[in-house]
C-alpha cells in the first residue's frame, strides 16, 4: 500500500517535469516574445533589444528553463513578464477563486449525479431512467456558453434575481453567496453532472448484472439494500475515476465560465499569460493544473483500492 | 434615448457643443451664447432650442456621493498603474482617474490647461510650461518642476520600454527653470507640443517612482485597490485641485471581454457604466428601461487600402474606381446603423478643428467607376480582397463593394482571415486588403504614422515629397488659421492622390444607466475620452 503511494508520487513528479518541459518548448515556438507583446505597435529594434535584456529573455532558452526549474526547486516561481509582479502572488489572489468556484461546483454536482445515477441504475428501463437518460444527453450536448449565456438573460437580464458577474472579493453574506455564485455553479453542474451520472449508472448496472448480486436478490435481500451494501462497493472504482475527471475539469478548464460571468479565476490567468507570452505565469499555472489532475485520481486509485478487499489484499 | 442623451446638441459638431459647455459652465450668459452661434453661423431658430437644451443640461447641477461599477472592454495580467506602458483603453481609463497631464484635450482635441496653468514657447521649439501652484500628490507632496522633469524624461530610457518613446526623443532638454516652471527644448519646432504631452502616456508621476504596484498622481481619485486582471478601485481625492470634483466617492473599474456578456451585466444592473457597445445590441439597450447609449463621433474609421506599388492600384485610374464604387450612404446606414458620418477620403474627420469642409463630396457613382475602371483594362480577373474581424465591418464593407462592383464588371473575391496576427500578416500586405486606425490626438500625428512618405504604416505607399514638406511646415506653424489652411491642402492631397478609401468614419457607444449625468463627447475615445471618471455624477 505505502510501496503503491510512494510509486505514484515518484511517477506524478516525473511527468510533472515533463510537462513543464512540453509547456515550456510549446510556448517558446509561438510567435513573438513578452517583450514584442508589451511593446506591441510600438516596438522598434533597440526598444525590444533593451526590454529583452532587462527581462532577462536574451539568453538561450534551455538556460532559462533550467533558471525557473532551479527557482521552482527553492520555492521560487519567478516574476511576472508582464508586470513584474511575484508570480506566487498572482497565483495566490486566484487560486482560492478557483478552488471555492470548483469546491461549491463539486458539493452540488457530487450528491446530485450520484443519487440521479443510482436510483436510474435501480429502476433501469423504467420511464424515470428513460427520462434521465434523454435529459442528460441532451444537456451534455448543449455547449456552455450557450447555458451560461441563456441564463444569464433568464435570471440576471429579465427576472433580475442573480448577478450577471461574480466576483468572490465582493461576498459578505450567505445570501449574496447564493446570488454570485448560483449562475457558474449551475453553468458547470450542467457541464459534469450529466456525464458522472451516465457514468456511475452504467458502472452499478454492471454489478447488478453479476451472479453475486442474483445470489444476494435470491437469498431475498431488499433492492435497495443491494444496490447500496452489494454494488455500490464494487462499482466505487469507476465511479471515483468519473468524478475526478469531471472534478479536474474545475480546476483548468472553466475559462468559459469565468470569462462569461468574469470570474477572477486561474484559468483566465493562464490564457492572459499566454496571450502576453508570460512564461513564468504560463509554466505555474500548467503546473498546477497538472498536479491537480494527477491528485485527483491518485484519489480515485485509492479509493478503488480500499472500497475493494481483492486490491486492498494482494 | 441615444437622441436624448446627445441631446438637440447633437445638431451641432461634437467640437462646438463642447466649446459651447465649456462657456457655459464658465458662465456665459444667454447673449453670449446666442453671440457665439451666430459667429458660427447657426440660424437664431434653432440656436434658441440648443440653448434650452443646453441650459437645461448646466442647470442639473452635478451632485456628490455614490459609487458605479464600470467596465471596459479588456481586463488582463498586462494592466497598468505606469504611465509609460499604457497600451489599451482600460490603461487609459484607468490611469485617468490616477493622474493628470500637464495639459488636457477638450471636445475638438485643443488643448486646456490641466497641471500647467499656462504655456508659451519661442518659434515652436522652446517651450516654457508654468505650473498650477497647490497641487498635491496623493501622498501629501507638492508638485514641482522636478516631477515634471522626471516624468517626461523617463520616456526616453530605453529600458523604461515606454510606448511614448518616439513622441519624447524629439525633447532634446527638459530642464526646471524654476519651482514651477519647466523649459522643453524641442529638436525641430513642433507647434502641437501641448497637444503631445495632453495624451495620457505623458502623465505626471512624482519624481524618483519606480513602483507600480499602486498609483501616486495628482489625479481626481486615489487607488485604494490594483489587481492587474481583476480590478481597480478609486477613492474620491479629496485635495484635488479642481474645486468640487470629482463627484463620486468611488469608482470600481472592471474589463469584460464580451460585448454580449458586457451588455448583459449593464442591463441587469451589475455595472452603470461601459465602452464597446455595438451598433447591434443599441435597441437592445434602449428598449430596457433605465438605460441609454452614448455616442461619441470620432476619427476613427476602417479603410480600404490599395497599395499603389502593385497591381493593379498603380493603374490610377483602378484606384478612383474603387473611391467611386463605395456606396457610402448605405454603409453609413446597415453596417454602421447611423452610428457614424460618411466620409470622404480624408482622414480627418468633421469633429477636429482642422477638418477641411470645403472639399466636396465623392459619389457613390456607377458610371464613373465603370468609365475609370474600363480605362484601367483590369478586365474581369477575380481581385482578392482581404478583410477580418481584426478590422472592425471590414467584412461586410468587402461584401458591400463586391455587389457593386459585379455591377460595373468588377469581380471581386472576398478573402476573410482570423483576426489573430491580422495586423502583422496581412494588413498592407496585399494588393486590396482593409486597415484600421483610432484616433489619434492631433492631426500632426495622424499624418505622421499614416502618410508621411517614409511612415512604416504608409499604408497604400503612397509617396508625396510636397506633402512630406507641408506637414513639416504645417508642425512649425504656430499661427492657427495658416495650420487649417495646410491641414486643407494636405486633405485635398490625400483624397486626390492616395490609395486609401474611408468611406466612413465610426461613433464610439457607451451604454449606461439614466442615472448617471455628465458624459460628454472627447473624440480621443468612448467614455468620455476615456476620461469619464471626474466628469459623471449620479442622480439621486
Amino acid at each position: 500500500m505505502l510501496k503503491l503511494v510512494a510509486s505514484r508520487l515518484a511517477l506524478g513528479i516525473l511527468s510533472l517535469l515533463l510537462v513543464s518541459a512540453a509547456v515550456f518548448a510549446i510556448t517558446s515556438l509561438l510567435p513573438g516574445d513578452a517583450a514584442e507583446e508589451l511593446l506591441g505597435q510600438y516596438a522598434t529594434r533597440e526598444t525590444v533589444e533593451a526590454l529583452r535584456a532587462s527581462l532577462g529573455l536574451d539568453q538561450p532558452a534551455p538556460l532559462r528553463y533550467l533558471h525557473w526549474l532551479g527557482g521552482l526547486l527553492t520555492g521560487d516561481f519567478g516574476r511576472s513578464l508582464a508586470n513584474n509582479v511575484p508570480v506566487a502572488q498572482l497565483i495566490g489572489a486566484r487560486l482560492p477563486n478557483s478552488l471555492m468556484l470548483a469546491g461549491a461546483t463539486a458539493v452540488v454536482s457530487v450528491p446530485l449525479a450520484l443519487a440521479i445515477g443510482i436510483t436510474a441504475a435501480m429502476w433501469r428501463g423504467s420511464l424515470y431512467d428513460r427520462a434521465v437518460s434523454v435529459l442528460t444527453l441532451s444537456i451534455v450536448s448543449v455547449p456552455e456558453f450557450l447555458v451560461a449565456t441563456a441564463s444569464v438573460l433568464v435570471f440576471a437580464v429579465h427576472l433580475r434575481w442573480l448577478s450577471a458577474l461574480s466576483a468572490a472579493s465582493d461576498i459578505t453574506s450567505l445570501a449574496q453567496f447564493f446570488r454570485l455564485f448560483a449562475l457558474p455553479v449551475a453553468t458547470l453542474c450542467c457541464v459534469i453532472v450529466a456525464q458522472m451520472i451516465r457514468l456511475s449508472r452504467a458502472a452499478i448496472i454492471d454489478q447488478l448484472r453479476a451472479p453475486y448480486v442474483e445470489m444476494a436478490v435470491l437469498k431475498g435481500v431488499g433492492p435497495l439494500r443491494v444496490v447500496l451494501r452489494h454494488a455500490l462497493p464494487n462499482a466505487i472504482g469507476p465511479i471515483a475515476n468519473a468524478i475526478a475527471l469531471s472534478l479536474s475539469y474545475l480546476i483548468g478548464g472553466v475559462i468559459i465560465v469565468e470569462t462569461i460571468f468574469n470570474y477572477p479565476g486561474i484559468a483566465k490567468l493562464m490564457v492572459d499569460g499566454v496571450s502576453t507570452r508570460d512564461l513564468p505565469l504560463v509554466q505555474a499555472c500548467a503546473m498546477i493544473f497538472c498536479a491537480g489532475y494527477l491528485l485527483l485520481v491518485t484519489v480515485a486509485d485509492l479509493c478503488a483500492i480500499l472500497s475493494n478487499p481483492r486490491l486492498r489484499h494482494p | 434615448m441615444t437622441k436624448q442623451a446627445t441631446g438637440p446638441l447633437g445638431l451641432l459638431g461634437a467640437a462646438d457643443s463642447t466649446r459651447l459647455f465649456d462657456a457655459m459652465q464658465r458662465g456665459a450668459n444667454r447673449r453670449d451664447v446666442m453671440h457665439m452661434l451666430a459667429a458660427g453661423g447657426m440660424a437664431a431658430a434653432t440656436a434658441g432650442g440648443i440653448l434650452g437644451a443646453a441650459q437645461e443640461a448646466v442647470a442639473q447641477t452635478p451632485r456628490r456621493g455614490g459609487r458605479i461599477r464600470v467596465a471596459g472592454t479588456s481586463t488582463s495580467t498586462a494592466d497598468t498603474l505606469d504611465p509609460a506602458k499604457q497600451s489599451l483603453s482600460t490603461d487609459y481609463a484607468r490611469c485617468n482617474m490616477f493622474y493628470n497631464g500637464l495639459t488636457t484635450l477638450d471636445g475638438s482635441l485643443t488643448p486646456q490647461p490641466a497641471l500647467a496653468a499656462s504655456w508659451e514657447n519661442e518659434g515652436a521649439k522652446v517651450w516654457t510650461f508654468r505650473l498650477r501652484s497647490g497641487v498635491e500628490f496623493h501622498d501629501g507632496k507638492t508638485l514641482t518642476a522636478e516631477d515634471v522633469v522626471y516624468s517626461l524624461n523617463r520616456h526616453k530610457d530605453a529600458a523604461v520600454a515606454s510606448r511614448a518613446r518616439s513622441l519624447a526623443m524629439p525633447m532634446t532638454e527638459i530642464v526646471a527653470t524654476g519651482p514651477n516652471e519647466v523649459r522643453i527644448t524641442l529638436d525641430t519646432p513642433n507647434a502641437d507640443l501641448p497637444v503631445v504631452l495632453g495624451t495620457f502616456h505623458f502623465h505626471i508621476i512624482k519624481a524618483g517612482t519606480t513602483d507600480f504596484t499602486t498609483a501616486n498622481g495628482t489625479g481626481p481619485y486615489r487607488c485604494r485597490e490594483f489587481q492587474p486582471g481583476v480590478r481597480s478601485i478609486a477613492q474620491r481625492n479629496p485635495n484635488y485641485w479642481q474645486e468640487g470634483k470629482p463627484y463620486l466617492d468611488e469608482v470600481e473599474f472592471i474589463g469584460i471581454a464580451d460585448e454580449q456578456a458586457r451588455v448583459n451585466a449593464l442591463l441587469s444592473g451589475d455595472i452603470q457604466l461601459c465602452g464597446g457597445i455595438d451598433p447591434r445590441s443599441v435597441r437592445r439597450i434602449q428598449q430596457t428601461p433605465g438605460h441609454a447609449v452614448f455616442e461619441t463621433k470620432s476619427g476613427y474609421y476602417t479603410d480600404l487600402v490599395i497599395r499603389l506599388d502593385q497591381n493593379p492600384g498603380s493603374n490610377p485610374d483602378f484606384v478612383l474606381a474603387m473611391k467611386h464604387l463605395f456606396d457610402r450612404q448605405q454603409m453609413r446606414t446597415a453596417i454602421l446603423r447611423n452610428y457614424g458620418v460618411v466620409g470622404n477620403d480624408q482622414p480627418i474627420d468633421p469633429t477636429n478643428r482642422f477638418f477641411f469642409p470645403g472639399l466636396p463630396q465623392r459619389p457613390f457613382d456607377l458610371d464613373r467607376a465603370r468609365f475609370h475602371f474600363q480605362r484601367s483594362g483590369v478586365g474581369g480577373t477575380a481581385l482578392p480582397v482581404v478583410c477580418s474581424p481584426a478590422a472592425p465591418n471590414s467584412i461586410d464593407m468587402a461584401q458591400v463593394m463586391q455587389q457593386t462592383g459585379q455591377r460595373i464588371g468588377l469581380n471581386l473575391e472576398v478573402r476573410r482571415v482570423p483576426a489573430d496576427g491580422y495586423w502583422s500578416n496581412h494588413w498592407f500586405k496585399h494588393p486590396l486588403s482593409f486597415g484600421s486606425v483610432n484616433p489619434r490626438p492631433s492631426a500632426d500625428i495622424l499624418m505622421t504614422l499614416f502618410f508621411r512618405s517614409d511612415a512604416a504604416w504608409n499604408e497604400s505607399a503612397w509617396r508625396n515629397p510636397q506633402f512630406d514638406q507641408l506637414l513639416m511646415a504645417a508642425r512649425a506653424e504656430t499661427d492657427e488659421a495658416k495650420r487649417r489652411q495646410t491641414y486643407a491642402d494636405m486633405q485635398v492631397m490625400i483624397h486626390n492622390e492616395s490609395g486609401i478609401g474611408i468611406p466612413v468614419f465610426q461613433s464610439l457607444l457607451d451604454g449606461h444607466t439614466t442615472r448617471l449625468k455628465g458624459l460628454g463627447a472627447i473624440p480621443l475615445g468612448g467614455l468620455m475620452g476615456y476620461d469619464f471618471a471626474q466628469h459623471v455624477w449620479l442622480e439621486s
